[in-house]
């Protein structure tokens, strides 16, 4: 399937990365999204507008304010304060589920790419068939059996992250090896451990990084998902799906308050999106030409 | 033909098999006693037991497992445990609604993404493609969800076109139904398709790059014809490849979309289990969603067979 | 009335760096039943000249000069008309087989698309019309191989294929781009007789190019040497192998290696590389490279001086390099 290529894997941090990855419009354009999203949660551990936890009823939803930057919500809590803390929730959950997937899904991937054989096709049918399980599916049996909360989303939108990684951890990898360099790194007598190590795993970083940025992004939508359903990020700890639920009680009195905190999904989802796709043409500037 | 749709088939039943596993080892071991949980953590032992032997949970596990999936292949699948109702007649009720519903979000999506992608394809560097690359990188960044709320607030709070939720059934009429699917569909439709697109246009462009399509050309065959009649059915290939994969987040999709909607389909019926910790439901349901994904996934392979002679000839 | 008349044929590409002039001032004429051989390096332009005679030039191609079939003027066709005319009155073929055929299509439904299309012929006629192509073109077992798919033939096998689709209509023109080149040297020669067949037997024109001096020598009648987008020698080929006469001609022949030559001898190489395109200074494009260069070489582009009968050359210096052959012979 050419249409949708595996880029070819180069060691990332080659001479003049910075200097070619500034000069690219949706890096530069998504980078700077992704650091208000990062800036944003930082800033919420140090201070904030207002306490997001304090429910004060006689000043709910208001309009925007001097006080009040974007207004107050139906518990009388700082909308830009419960925006500011919430992206920590979808950064955490973001960072430790594609972290999860990336840690896992890599190994599984090295493993089948290093081994062949039945170990590699076992391992493709099995990352197969968790294409089946996507993260809500996941998050429902979680929630079923242990009750709702972060850890669930965490461990759901990990799980559904493996079997990404893995396949294209051993497309990309089964590529390295064919190349010339590994044949000669065998031919010395070197084990197929210190060559995934030493070989592979440097060269693939560049889909890893690329396909990582991506699959945050696709996290953070995915823990607004389940928050808004009520699966994820419990009360009172603030997060963007959860704050969307609440807001849709009273579309008619206070319409606003469903488009804060999706814009605010929006833009960090499209700022690692465009960095990823900024980072894959810097990567790989024979794809970029293509485009 | 027949090995490879031999070879699938297997492969179909094992990812059933295994996915039917899964879901049992989740749904009905690791919770511990049903009943148990059923009845709280003050019921009588005598109560407990009763309900268990009543519910058929004593059994052993491997007993089980294969009783519940001898039910499935038969039709029964038991009693729901807050309803007491059978769990068929609750699923087929929730999935007339859910089915449909998928289905034509899939059919918008299609019919979106294909136009779009090979429109700028066809514009390609110039301002209809970059129009379309820059509406789909925006599409792809909305919740679907988020979406559907500012539908909701655009047709329904400020237009009052549509109401805001609900479904009056299909008794009503397919088109009072079909009526209440059109947004929850199209705020599918517009986050998948945005994919989809991307994918269509750099299909259609990998493939006008082709020599066969020299070759057409030569031959007197004329742009658009060329375009229909040789560049769409190779570059369908991978559209078609990934649409099936998208499967899965559409119905995952679908779920959260009709908790927006307060469609009563199969989201909501599970939802609903969880909160009535009426575990047997929601691992029918579960069970279901995900058997979906896996023939969709298998229709997607043989289709892709089909399409593409050469798949034969290599076994993938 | 000439089958082909090409006049000053200019054809300028807009790239990234800026305009490249890829074909410069380049006449001919082409009478039914010849043979015109096409040779030179890559990036000389022939290409891009075949291309021309059928108007399929990328979109940022400029195009001056004249072109015309039967008298029928192609430069500025509307596309529409230039269809009609591609795969019915001309016929073109080019280099890489393995990847001429789409496939996802039978092999007899591509072959049958000229005569659908041009001819109107149902899908019954088409067929059958297709396994008597496929079979004259030596594809065995075409009846029931017609139904067959790209993937399921052989590199020489596709090409026999492309060559069927090439003549399906009768066209008066056959434009062979590179027909062997991807091929190997046993197949090579049996696709060249093909060809050379089938163009005898209808009575076509051809249009052969190459970078394959051998291939020119033995399947065309007349031949014209390309360098920088320019035709800087032409002439009957028996003449130009004999005597040729501009230094490039020279220098391409000098290079071959020869069976039989002395050993731990090197190979003649002609010094330098092939110049962009774009960056084309003015003035004859071989000079620099060229041995014979005056400072007057870098002026002007230098208009064809005959050399023989039939036989031009473009260059100023055809004196000396004519005098260095004698002292070379003698």
């Amino acid at each position: 399937m050419s249409a949708v290529q595996l880029p070819v894997a180069t060691p990332p941090v080659t001479q003049g990365f910075w200097r070619r990855a500034l000069r690219n419009h949706s890096f530069v354009l998504g980078g700077l999204l992704t650091l208000l999203l990062v800036a944003a949660a930082a800033l919420s551990l140090a201070w904030t507008p207002h306490n997001p936890y304090d429910v004060n009823i006689p000043v709910r939803l208001q309009g925007p304010s001097g006080t009040y930057w974007l207004g107050t919500d139906p518990y009388g809590r700082d909308i830009v304060s419960l925006l500011l803390v919430g992206a920590r929730a979808s950064i955490v959950v973001g960072v430790i589920a594609v972290g999860i997937g990336l840690v896992v899904g890599t190994a599984f991937g090295l493993l089948a790419s290093a081994r062949r054989g039945w170990t590699e096709e076992i391992i493709m049918r099995v990352a197969d068939f968790g294409f089946a399980f996507p993260a809500i599916l996941s998050a429902i049996m979680l929630t079923a059996v242990f009750g709702p909360g972060m850890v669930n989303a965490i461990v759901a939108i990990g799980i559904y992250n493996i079997p990404t990684f893995a396949r294209i951890t051993r497309a990309s990898a089964n590529a390295i090896w064919a190349r010339e360099f590994v044949l000669a790194a065998r031919a010395c007598g070197k084990g197929a451990f210190s060559i995934t190590m030493e070989h592979v795993l440097p060269n693939i970083l560049s889909v890893l990084i690329v396909q990582a940025t991506i699959r945050f992004a696709i996290a953070i939508l995915a823990e607004a998902a389940l928050s808004y359903l009520g699966l994820g990020t419990q009360p009172p700890q603030p997060s963007w799906g959860r704050m969307l639920s609440e807001a849709q009680t009273l579309l008619f009195q206070a319409p606003m308050l469903a488009v804060y905190p999706g814009v605010a999904i929006a833009l960090a989802v499209l700022g690692l999106n465009l960095m990823g796709d900024g980072l894959r043409d810097v990567f790989d500037p024979r794809l970029a030409r293509k485009r | 033909m027949s090995v490879f749709l031999f070879k699938r088939l297997i492969t179909l039943v094992a990812t059933l098999v295994g996915a039917s596993v899964v879901v049992f080892l989740v749904l009905e071991i690791l919770p511990g006693n049903a009943a148990q949980i059923l009845m709280g953590p003050d019921a009588s032992p005598e109560a407990v037991q009763a309900l268990a032997t009543k519910l058929g949970i004593d059994r052993p596990p491997v007993e089980r497992y294969f009783s519940w999936v001898g039910g499935m292949l038969t039709g029964n699948l038991g009693d729901s445990y807050a309803y007491s109702t059978p769990v068929s007649e609750l699923v087929l009720e929730r999935l007339s609604l859910t089915v449909p519903l998928a289905v034509l979000a899939m059919a918008m999506t299609a019919l979106i993404a294909l136009v779009a992608g090979i429109y700028a394809a066809s514009r390609h560097n110039k301002l209809g493609d970059v129009g379309v690359m820059a509406a789909s990188q925006v599409g792809i960044a909305i919740p679907n969800f988020w979406f559907a709320i500012l539908l909701i607030l655009l047709f329904s709070v400020q237009l009052k076109w549509f109401s805001a939720g609900g479904f009056p059934g299909w008794g009503e009429g397919i088109w009072q139904g079909l009526r209440s699917l059109l947004l929850p569909a199209l705020s599918l439709a517009v986050v998948q398709s945005a994919i989809l697109a991307r994918i269509t246009r750099s299909a259609v462009l990998e493939v006008l790059r082709e020599d066969f399509v020299r070759t057409a050309r030569a031959k007197g065959v004329s742009e658009r014809g060329t375009l229909w009649g040789h560049v769409l059915r190779n570059a369908m290939i991978p559209v078609i490849t990934v649409a099936g994969l998208q499967f899965a987040e559409l119905l995952a999709g679908t779920i959260v979309v009709e908790s927006v909607f307060y469609l009563p389909g199969m989201g909501r019926l599970i939802f609903q289990s969880i909160q009535n910790r009426d575990l047997i439901v929601v691992q029918n349901c579960v069970m279901l969603l995900a058997a979906m994904v896996i023939i969709v996934n298998f229709v997607v392979d043989v289709l892709y067979a089909t399409i593409d002679p050469r798949v034969k000839a290599s076994d993938i | 009335m000439a089958l082909l008349e090409v006049r000053n044929l200019d054809v300028t590409l807009q790239t990234q760096r800026g305009p490249a002039r890829a074909v410069r001032d380049v006449s001919f004429t082409l009478e039914r039943g010849q043979t015109l051989g096409l040779v030179g390096e890559s990036g000389c332009g022939k290409s891009i000249t075949a291309m021309s005679l059928m108007g399929l030039l990328p979109e940022n191609a400029k195009v001056g000069g004249s072109i015309k079939l039967e008298g029928r003027e192609i430069v500025g066709l509307p596309e529409r008309q230039l269809c009609e005319l591609r795969g019915d009155r001309i016929g073109m073929i080019f280099q890489e087989p393995m990847t001429a055929l789409n496939p996802v299509h039978t092999v007899g439904r591509q072959v049958a698309e000229p005569l659908r299309l041009h001819r109107g012929l149902s899908a019954a006629a088409a067929r059958k019309e297709a396994i008597a192509l496929l079979d004259r073109v030596g594809i065995p077992d075409a009846a029931r191989r017609i139904d067959a798919y790209p993937h399921q033939f052989s590199g020489g096998q596709r090409q026999r294929i492309t060559i069927a689709m090439a003549l399906a209509c009768g066209p008066d023109l056959l434009i062979a781009d590179e027909p062997t080149t991807a091929l190997d040297v046993t197949i090579q020669r049996q696709i060249l007789e093909l060809i050379r067949g089938l163009v005898a037997e209808r009575g076509m024109a051809l249009i052969l190019i190459s970078h394959d001096l051998g291939v020119v020598a033995q399947n065309v009648a007349r031949m014209m040497v390309m360098y920088g987008g320019e035709v800087v020698e032409d002439g009957p080929t028996a003449e130009v192998f004999a005597n040729p006469s501009h230094p490039y001609t020279l220098g391409l022949f000098g290079a071959r290696p020869r069976l039989g030559g002395p050993r731990g001898g090197r190979l003649t190489t002609i010094p330098g590389t092939v110049p962009e395109l774009v960056d084309l200074p003015p003035g004859c494009p071989f000079a620099g490279r060229c041995r014979f260069t005056i400072p007057e070489c870098h002026v002007t582009q230098p208009p064809p001086f005959a050399v023989g009968p039939g036989q031009h050359a473009r260059c100023i210096r055809l004196d000396a390099v004519a005098a260095e052959k004698v002292q070379v012979a003698a």
